[in-house]
């Protein structure tokens, strides 16, 4: 078997392979991020608790219902991303044109309610939820076991990425949001109903941390503190593809998946800090991130 | 006459002992800090249930102990030695507080424990597991009460080896917990005739193991061995769940589930996984009786910090009734000199090292066909003794015992 720095070819292959599916809910994730940012230019710090109450509703619907996996999958995002629009509609509103400070720290108070309210009812060890039978079992590849939900998870995921660049940067209703956002007066003068557009914007951007949170109830612990772990990771990631940037976010997702995969072979213990390391090495040399406009 | 001043001299004795008893319990109070995870990984073990067990305590008490009032503060530690430091130095030097109980993550614990020889201050750590508490950490203010990496390692890694489990892969949590489990369970690996040829330490908290799986998998060990705790633990199990790890021949061992974890995975996911506790609710009458006690309280089965908290604040409280003392060094020896027989041990002990030594149990956990309920998670395979199973004295690291 071939050597790469000590370590066998095929095991690095495997490696590369769950870094992309590790990226894929970096990307998933920060491109919710980053379609608020980009088009509310609102900080959300209540990504990560929306992450993990998409995995709670998924769990607590199929516990108390017996909804199943495929109806969480389009159920349990809507669920949340309605919860998204209200607290847009009840609080975010109240704060528009505010310094960026204000959005974080409301938001970020937020997920710690939602987390804590969550906490004293469910524990934090974490409840079951079972795979889906037909994703038992998984391909025999040369150099790895994949299992099918794994492969499942990229599919998805590169699909609803693909799905959300297409809407916003080629269609007529992405077009009219990014006009909402960089002149809502005028747009208003046009007859559009600006307002809504941002509510709705941010319960889609809600939707996708949800439906993230979906997809991860059938391998991860689903607990109320899953997603204050990944939430600043994400951040960086944003941050390392430039705030706003959607194309940015999607390819740094994936890039510090891979990134981080490696590491966790070569030097595991610097696996949870490597991320943040590019993320200082590209401020340095781009403040603006990797795909970031302004300068 | 005589008889006149024998009675005399009687009542002024016994009023004079009457008096000194009560001076000294300072300012009349007995006060307890509990120190534990309340809302992140390791709450469910300890947290609040933790201070329902300590409550329970209190009460069996009537609240008081020879006539002073016995009072409890608790904080959240947030698995944070340095605010945990802050919380505790407060409570040592202003708030008169005279005995700090729960402790779960072992970086706390041993900050903790630094502060309290400093202000010779009494601890009693019930959740943590690293064996270094009681070793190159031991403190005279201090005992280590439930369990500790060193017999964890003897019951399961010991049991795996001697199934046939020759070469090892440790997957371990990067911190003081992690890598004393790690050493404990190199050694006793080693000294059974089998091998450790890889570890991977990984940051804590983690979600995602397949990375780590995937390793173990391609290592070519026949046991794959966690060395970390909580949802790490559960997630880990899940993981090697999804990509066939078991299927592919090789054992995965768990060194530290609590019931909690357990009853998380459920029996389906979890069921024959070997593992080694303190204390199993169902394991006898008493502990059944204790257990039903705790679940009208709290709506839940306790594990064996739960278990351990409540023994160990009742042992702490008689220490002080019959010493009429809540000075650090009266009762830590009455507790030293007084073998512990409750619901929690038979014949327990506390050494001069502060451990707390007593059997310790090898458990598998049921299949779905075996378990009659949610709780019902574990069969005891084996008992080891307490002597069997905590690092012997002669191997110990502690200043207290190697000055003698």
């Amino acid at each position: 078997m071939s050597m790469i720095l000590g370590v066998p070819a095929a095991v690095l292959f495997g490696q590369l392979l769950l870094g992309i599916i590790n990226g894929a809910f970096y990307a998933l994730l920060s491109l919710g991020l980053a379609v608020i940012f980009g088009l509310l230019k609102i900080i959300n710090f209540a990504h990560g608790a929306m992450y993990m109450l998409g995995a709670m509703v998924t769990v607590i619907m199929f516990d108390a219902m017996g909804i199943n996996y495929w109806v969480a999958l389009v159920l349990a995002p809507l669920v949340v991303g309605c919860f998204g629009v209200l607290l847009e509609y009840f609080l975010l509103r109240r704060i528009t044109g505010q310094d960026h400070i204000y959005s974080l720290l409301l938001t970020f108070g937020v997920a710690l309610m939602i987390q804590g309210i969550l906490t004293n009812i469910f524990g934090v060890s974490g409840m079951r939820y079972s795979m889906p039978e037909i994703f038992q079992g998984g391909f025999k590849l040369d150099f790895m076991f994949l299992p099918y939900y794994r492969a499942w998870v990229i599919f998805m995921a590169l699909l609803v990425c693909f799905g959300t660049w297409f809407m916003i940067e080629k269609t007529k209703l992405g077009s009219y949001l990014r006009a909402g956002t960089e002149d809502a007066q005028l747009m208003q003068g046009f007859g559009i109903n600006v307002p809504l557009l941002i509510s709705l914007t941010y319960g889609f951007g809600v939707m996708i941390a949800a439906f993230a949170g979906v997809l991860a109830a059938p391998i991860y612990s689903v607990n109320p503190v899953m997603g204050s772990n990944i939430l600043i990771v994400v951040f960086a990631v944003v941050v390392i593809g430039g705030m706003g940037s959607i194309a940015g976010a999607i390819i740094t997702g994936l890039l510090m998946g891979v990134i981080e995969g490696f590491t966790k072979v070569f030097y595991p213990e610097f696996s949870s800090a490597v991320i943040f390391l590019v993320m200082v090495v590209v401020l340095l040399i781009r403040p603006s991130g990797l795909f970031g406009k302004e300068a | 006459m005589t008889i006149m001043k024998k009675l005399l001299t009687t009542a002024i004795a016994s009023a004079m002992m009457v008096g000194s008893a009560q001076a000294d319990i300072s300012d009349n109070t007995v006060k307890i800090g509990y120190l534990a995870d309340m809302s992140g990984t390791y709450r469910d073990l300890a947290g609040p249930n933790g201070l329902k067990a300590l409550e329970m305590a209190i009460a069996d008490f009537g609240g008081k102990v020879n006539g002073a009032k016995i009072e409890v503060v608790s904080a959240d530690d947030r698995n944070n030695p340095d605010s945990s430091s802050s919380t505790v130095r407060r409570w040592l030097e202003n708030e008169n507080v005279d005995l700090v109980a729960g402790m779960v993550a072992s970086s706390v614990t041993i900050a903790v424990t630094k502060l309290l020889e400093e202000n010779d201050g009494l601890g009693i750590v019930s959740g943590s597991a690293a064996s270094s508490i009681t070793n190159e950490h031991c403190t005279p203010n201090h005992i280590h009460y439930v369990y500790d990496t060193y017999p964890l390692a003897n019951g399961t890694a010991k049991a795996v080896v001697q199934e046939g489990g020759k070469e090892w892969f440790i997957l371990t949590a990067d911190y003081a917990f992690g890598h004393a489990l790690e050493g404990d369970v190199s050694r006793v690996v080693e000294e059974n005739g089998g091998k450790v040829i890889k570890t991977a330490r990984h940051p804590f908290p983690t979600s995602d193991f397949s990375s780590y799986i995937l390793q173990a998998q391609s290592s070519g060990a026949d046991v794959v061995a966690l060395a970390n705790a909580g949802s790490d633990t559960t997630n880990a199990i899940t993981t090697a769940g999804e990509f066939g790890l078991t299927q592919s021949g090789q054992t995965l061992a768990a060194l530290l589930l609590f019931l909690t974890d357990v009853h998380a995975l459920g029996v389906n996911s979890a069921q024959g996984i070997q593992l080694t506790t303190g204390w199993y609710w169902d394991m006898n009458e008493e502990a059944r009786k204790w257990a039903d006690r705790f679940m009208e309280e709290t709506g839940v089965r306790p594990t064996m910090v739960h278990a351990g908290i409540y023994s160990s604040t009742m042992q702490y409280l008689n220490a002080v009734k019959a010493t009429g003392s809540d000075d650090t060094q009266t009762v830590r020896k009455q507790m030293m000199d007084t073998p512990i027989n409750d619901m929690f041990a038979t014949n327990g002990r506390i050494r001069e090292d502060g451990r707390m030594v007593h059997d310790m149990y090898l458990a598998q956990v049921k299949t779905p066909e075996e378990s009659e309920n949610e709780w019902d998670l574990y069969k005891i395979v084996r008992t080891i003794p307490g002597d069997e199973a905590y690092r012997p004295l002669s191997e110990s690291k502690c200043s207290l015992v190697t000055k003698n």
